[in-house]
């Protein structure tokens, strides 16, 4: 992390119990669908010239995905770092094998990089190499008590579970730690063993062909009367539609959140990025921002963030 | 593969750990064999938190000492995590199992699991199957420095993934062997909350009833959660309780169980295998269930593990178990799982 950075999540720290208010800084997740590889690294291309701060890289979904390796991230990563960024590497989210496990390892030591833990396996591995690490939003970390252990182990950021919200942050300040939010993406909503990808496409996961490699942006999922719910990224489950913060970027900031998340998607990332660039400065109002985003790509205000239902509250369509 | 004998102990027979979300069916569950019992307190505090289940304190106490004068031991969940306003509460709740003398608690939460280990360091620690560890390193994290006594894995690996994790886990391994399944990776799953607000993790609760709505149509006897269609049944069609996970919805131009089918785990054929690797602990799902459902099972499943110790090269699975648990089973229809790799 650069200096800058250190500064400005140090500043953001406190922010929430002094009120005073600091810019977020703008990060990039890490990419949850299965592109070509040329794509990966074309659309990293792009990243390179986008003002977000922070860069997640890595596989967090899928550990038989291999279009991507370790020194092709470890390449993207150099790159986007010369331009400034930090770069964090992300590990997988459900490590279930030894081969998973010696992918965290070689992850962890990188040598170069930061790393995002997405389990206690993880959490672990990091802790023992003395790695920094950022505590992913899978992890359940959700009070105080476990943010001071993982603290201890060498947590240098928390991102927030994506089912809490501003209450349930207010509450835990003063944090120990810098805190990122979920911002902007289709919600990480659930972890399977199975793989529902390729149960819609007739295949056994062992002999999946990779068909995930066919949904760039996932595989929709819709309930019997049209409603689209959920998407399907093979083990992992998504919100259908987006879910956004970038109407209370302003109450996200005045808390001391210290980084806003917004997540890769085939479609509108550039505008996406720019939208909460744009409202992060100042240039154009947060709502004004939010409704561009919901009119783009169809999101919803988070429900969570107000600690509702993270779908929002909705009007029943029958008695 | 070397076996780490990391918890020599002189038994290499699996417990078997049955529900009970009242005092009869603690009772049924200590009658029909149940070396432990595993109960939760009448709130938010386990991953049960369901309208008349669970148990007071004097029902505890009962309970308790019940199985105790029987030689079976009582477990208390303490597997939802707590948040910043709620958190004392749940400590609270560590205090009365302690205070019971409960054998064991089992917790998900690391801060929660801290607390207990400092404020009680005689009461046994048990990871949930809420804490998603899948693995032996984010075992040995809870081991390392909570010095936790038995892991419960969630029900997504393999049996050669299990052997691997029994023989680099620090603890004792608990697997589930019998019950309805969750697809998702318990303590990784917000579809409930996403939907109503409410889920497993933070209020121990699934899809709950205050938010099912049932209709008649002219298409079919609908259910709604939270005004989402999670089902539409034919008439005479069998209808389920609406869990988000067992909905039929549409992906590309199919329609069915997108995600899974109301099916149950039974692992019974298994059970020479889970006893060989040294599976410490065989786990019976349902804690909503009846009394006679625990007594069943637990009945069937005692005499499959003594028949199964007794002589474990000739261990066969005698007919009238089958019929038995197959009557219980959700959809009656029953799976190995994901300890069977094509399930995968």
């Amino acid at each position: 992390m650069s200096d800058d950075a250190n500064r400005a999540d140090a500043t953001a720290l406190t922010a929430g119990a002094t009120h005073r208010r600091v810019s977020p800084r703008l990060a990039l997740g890490p990419l949850a669908y299965y592109w070509p590889r040329a794509e990966v690294h074309a659309f990293y291309d792009d990243v390179a010239t986008l003002p977000v701060d922070v860069v997640y890289l890595g596989e967090v979904v899928c550990g038989k995905r291999h279009e991507v390796s370790f020194v092709d991230w470890m390449a993207i990563g150099r790159a986007l770092a010369t331009t400034g960024k930090e770069v964090v590497l992300s590990g997988l989210a459900l490590p279930e094998s030894e081969t998973d496990l010696r992918v965290l390892r070689r992850l962890v030591g990188n040598g170069t990089f930061a790393v995002e833990a997405n389990d206690m396996g993880m959490v672990r591995l990091a802790a023992e190499a003395q790695v920094p690490f950022v505590v992913g939003p899978h992890v359940n970390a959700y009070n105080l008590a476990t943010l001071g252990l993982l603290c201890d182990a060498g947590a240098m950021r928390w991102v927030m579970p994506i089912d809490l919200g501003a209450d349930a942050l207010r509450a835990m300040i003063p944090l120990p730690l810098p805190v990122e939010v979920f911002a902007f993406g289709r919600l990480p909503l659930a972890w399977s063993a199975r793989c529902f990808t390729a149960r819609a496409r007739d295949r056994a996961k062992d002999d999946c062909g990779f068909t995930c490699c066919d949904d760039p942006d996932g595989l929709s999922l819709a309930t019997l009367d049209g409603e689209a719910l959920f998407v399907l990224n093979g083990i992992q489950t998504q919100s259908a539609r987006p879910s956004s913060l970038a109407n209370v970027i302003g109450e996200a900031a005045a808390l001391g959140v210290s980084v806003l998340r917004v997540m890769p998607q085939a479609r509108h990332t550039v505008d996406i990025v720019r939208a909460f660039r744009d409202a992060i400065d100042g240039r154009v109002a947060a709502d004004e921002a939010a409704r561009t985003l919901e009119t783009l790509t169809g999101a919803t205000r988070a429900g969570y963030w107000r600690g509702m239902a993270g779908m929002g509250p909705r009007v029943e369509s029958r008695p | 593969m070397t076996r780490v004998p990391a918890h020599p102990g002189p038994r290499r027979v699996p417990e078997l750990v049955c529900p009970a979300g009242s005092l009869p069916a603690l009772k049924a569950a200590v009658d029909h064999g149940a070396d432990c019992v595993y109960t939760g307190f009448r709130d938010a505090t386990n991953a049960r938190n369901f309208a008349g289940l669970n148990f007071s304190l004097p029902e505890l106490e009962i309970g308790i000492r019940y199985a105790r004068d029987r030689g079976a031991r009582v477990l208390i969940a303490l597997n939802t995590y707590p948040q910043a306003h709620n958190y004392a509460a749940w400590c609270a709740a560590v205090d009365r199992a302690a205070a019971l003398g409960a054998h064991a608690i089992i917790v998900a939460d690391a801060g929660l699991m801290a607390y207990a280990a400092k404020r009680h360091p005689d009461l046994a620690l048990h990871l949930s199957v809420q804490g998603s560890a899948t693995t032996y390193e984010a075992i040995n994290f809870y081991a390392d420095r909570f010095g936790i006594r038995r892991a419960v894995l969630p029900r997504v690996l393999t049996l050669q993934q299990v052997a691997q994790v029994v023989a680099h886990a620090r603890t004792e391994i608990e697997v589930f062997a019998f019950g309805s399944l969750c697809v998702m990776v318990e303590g990784r799953c917000q579809l409930s909350s996403y939907v109503t607000g409410q889920g497993p993790n933070l209020n121990g609760v699934c899809s709950p009833a205050s938010a099912v709505r049932w209709s008649e149509t002219a298409a079919g006897r609908e259910v709604r959660l939270a005004g989402v269609l999670v089902d539409r049944f034919a008439p005479g069609e069998n209808a389920g309780y609406p869990t988000l996970c067992k909905g039929r919805y549409r992906v590309e131009d199919a329609t069915g169980y997108a995600i899974e089918e109301p099916v149950s785990l039974n692992t019974l054929t298994m059970l020479p295998k889970l006893c060989a690797m040294g599976v410490r602990a065989v786990k019976i799902e349902g804690r909503q269930r009846s009394v006679a459902y625990v007594a069943e099972v637990t009945a069937v499943w005692r005499a499959a593990i003594d028949a199964c110790v007794a002589d474990p090269e000739h261990f066969t699975i005698d007919e009238r178990w089958d019929a038995r648990l197959g009557r219980l089973a959700e959809g009656r229809q029953v799976t190995l799982g994901v300890f069977h790799r094509s399930w995968r």
